[in-house]
């Protein structure tokens, strides 16, 4: 069993429901603990850092010097959300490479009876915790109900891609982490070429026709490759493509009906769990139905892909063309000729 | 451009308040340049100066600011409520649906979550507040 730390963000009490209870789902198979910061406080988003510095900064730190005075064994400090997990990653960064910034937000916490050294505390998000420590061949042998037959679209979104203050991927247009983890599962993964391109953010709210744009390419272009459902790694994402589906079909006329899950909620029913205790349900746009179709062809695709023999194949159309074939030499046999 | 004389244009353009923090910019700066962190640059001095093209952005983010800081915690239901009422009334009807949906299948809160600890963080916040105004 490995532990970590945990901040879990506002999302997850809230609209991001479904991730924690698939997340708390998932992790005695995954063979690790997540041990909550005692009386977190909301990382700001996307908003308090774009509009301010040290009161941004201080408000993030206090987070990272909870979890550092928690710490027992250098333990990292695991965010699933993106905009937590980037939020407190760029604290710690940015107090490191800045010594000026760092001195304003340590005053800052002092003042509360705290204090943070940049360094102490890992940051890292659930996606890499899982495909690192755990691993993909763990993940696999986890797996009770293969997901064959589910074609879905991997959705990464900005943040754990971007801009990478941690340095862990050299590729931040087109990462394939969440198409192998899906994969593992079982699941057949479309080659999704926006799996990194914005959900929009909190344009749905600022600037509807901007967000609900972007909302539409994203959500055309996974069903243009034929995908039934979406996976993200972050509540954001999965509210705005979820929940203003609605309201983007009605501005653009059309009809798109997208599911949207998170990944743990996949990883949750692959491994044998319960969907709806996985929170699977609780979208707009129910995933419940595309889900238990896929489930209920895969055991037939299942065995096919464990080796069962072929299905016959189809005997020559009588009103096609004729196919070129070659000329049968006398005491040849067969297997000779095709070779 | 602020470099070049241009200050007042480029405090009253929108370019920053449409940045979505996507970081696709940073990543491919040849000079390795933090773009978003200057967007965002440009929107706190937009702020201050009452520059900003359009109140919209700026008002949904001091409220969101304004309930972090004084829940400890992000208010879902209270932000989103407010900001439609203000700015977009007209959307709401069409919102009703959305909202009635969330409460149904359990995603939010009515009443915000509010930390522990708040004396601490407004100690510390405030303290944050007296830095960042001697910069």
């Amino acid at each position: 069993m490995s532990g970590y730390l945990y901040y879990p963000g506002c999302s997850m009490e809230g609209s991001g429901r479904s991730y924690r209870e698939s997340l708390e789902g998932v992790l005695e198979p995954l063979g690790i603990t997540l041990e909550e910061i005692n009386d977190w406080n909301c990382c700001g988003a996307t908003e308090y850092v774009s509009l301010s510095t040290t009161p941004a900064y201080a408000m993030i730190a206090r987070n990272l010097a909870i979890a550092a005075g928690e710490q027992k064994d250098g333990e990292s400090l695991v965010a699933a959300c993106s905009a937590c997990y980037l939020n407190l990653a760029k604290a710690d960064h940015y107090m490191g490479k800045q010594p000026a910034l760092n001195a304003r937000v340590n005053d800052a916490l002092g003042a509360g009876g705290l204090h943070y050294d940049p360094g102490t505390v890992r940051v890292r998000h659930l996606l890499e915790v899982i495909l690192t420590d755990v691993g993909l061949d763990a993940v696999k042998a986890a797996v009770k109900r293969p997901l064959t037959g589910l074609k879905v679209a991997p959705y990464l979104g900005c943040m754990v891609p971007r801009p990478d203050v941690t340095g862990m991927t050299s590729d931040h247009d087109q990462p394939k982490s969440l198409d192998m983890l899906l994969r593992a599962l079982g699941a057949e993964v479309v080659d999704y070429p926006l799996r990194t391109e914005c959900c929009g953010g909190h344009m749905t709210q600022i600037a509807p026709r901007v967000g609900l744009e972007l909302i539409r390419r994203l959500v055309s272009e996974a069903e243009r490759l034929e995908a039934v459902m979406m996976v993200t790694v972050c509540p954001m994402c999965q509210i705005n493509i979820d929940a203003y589906q609605g309201e983007m079909n009605a501005m653009f006329h059309t009809k798109h009906k997208m599911p949207i899950v998170f990944f743990t909620q996949l990883m949750g029913v692959a491994f044998g769990l319960e969907p709806k205790k996985m929170g699977v349900g609780r979208e707009y746009t129910n995933a419940s139905k595309t889900l238990a179709k896929a489930l209920k062809a895969a055991p037939e695709l299942a065995l096919a892909a464990a080796g069962a023999p072929p299905a016959p194949r189809p005997r020559p159309d009588k009103r096609a063309l004729p196919m070129p074939t070659m000329p049968q030499t006398p005491g040849m046999a067969d297997s000779e000729v095709q070779e | 451009m602020i470099r070049a004389g241009k200050r007042a244009e480029v405090l009253r353009s929108n370019t920053p308040w449409m940045c979505l923090s996507c970081y696709h910019c940073v990543v491919r700066c040849p000079q390795e340049i933090e773009i978003t962190d200057v967007m965002y640059a440009i929107k706190t001095i937009a702020e201050k100066e009452h520059t900003y093209p359009s109140n919209v952005g700026p008002d949904f983010t001091g409220v969101f600011i304004g309930q972090a800081r004084r829940f400890g915690r992000s208010w879902e239901i209270g932000l989103t409520a407010r900001h439609y009422l203000r700015h977009f009334p007209l959307r709401l009807p069409g919102m009703a649906p959305m909202a009635f949906g969330l409460f149904r299948h359990g995603r939010i809160g009515i009443l915000p979550h509010r930390i522990e600890q708040r004396k601490q963080l407004q100690a510390i916040l405030k303290r944050a507040d007296e830095l960042e105004r001697a910069q």
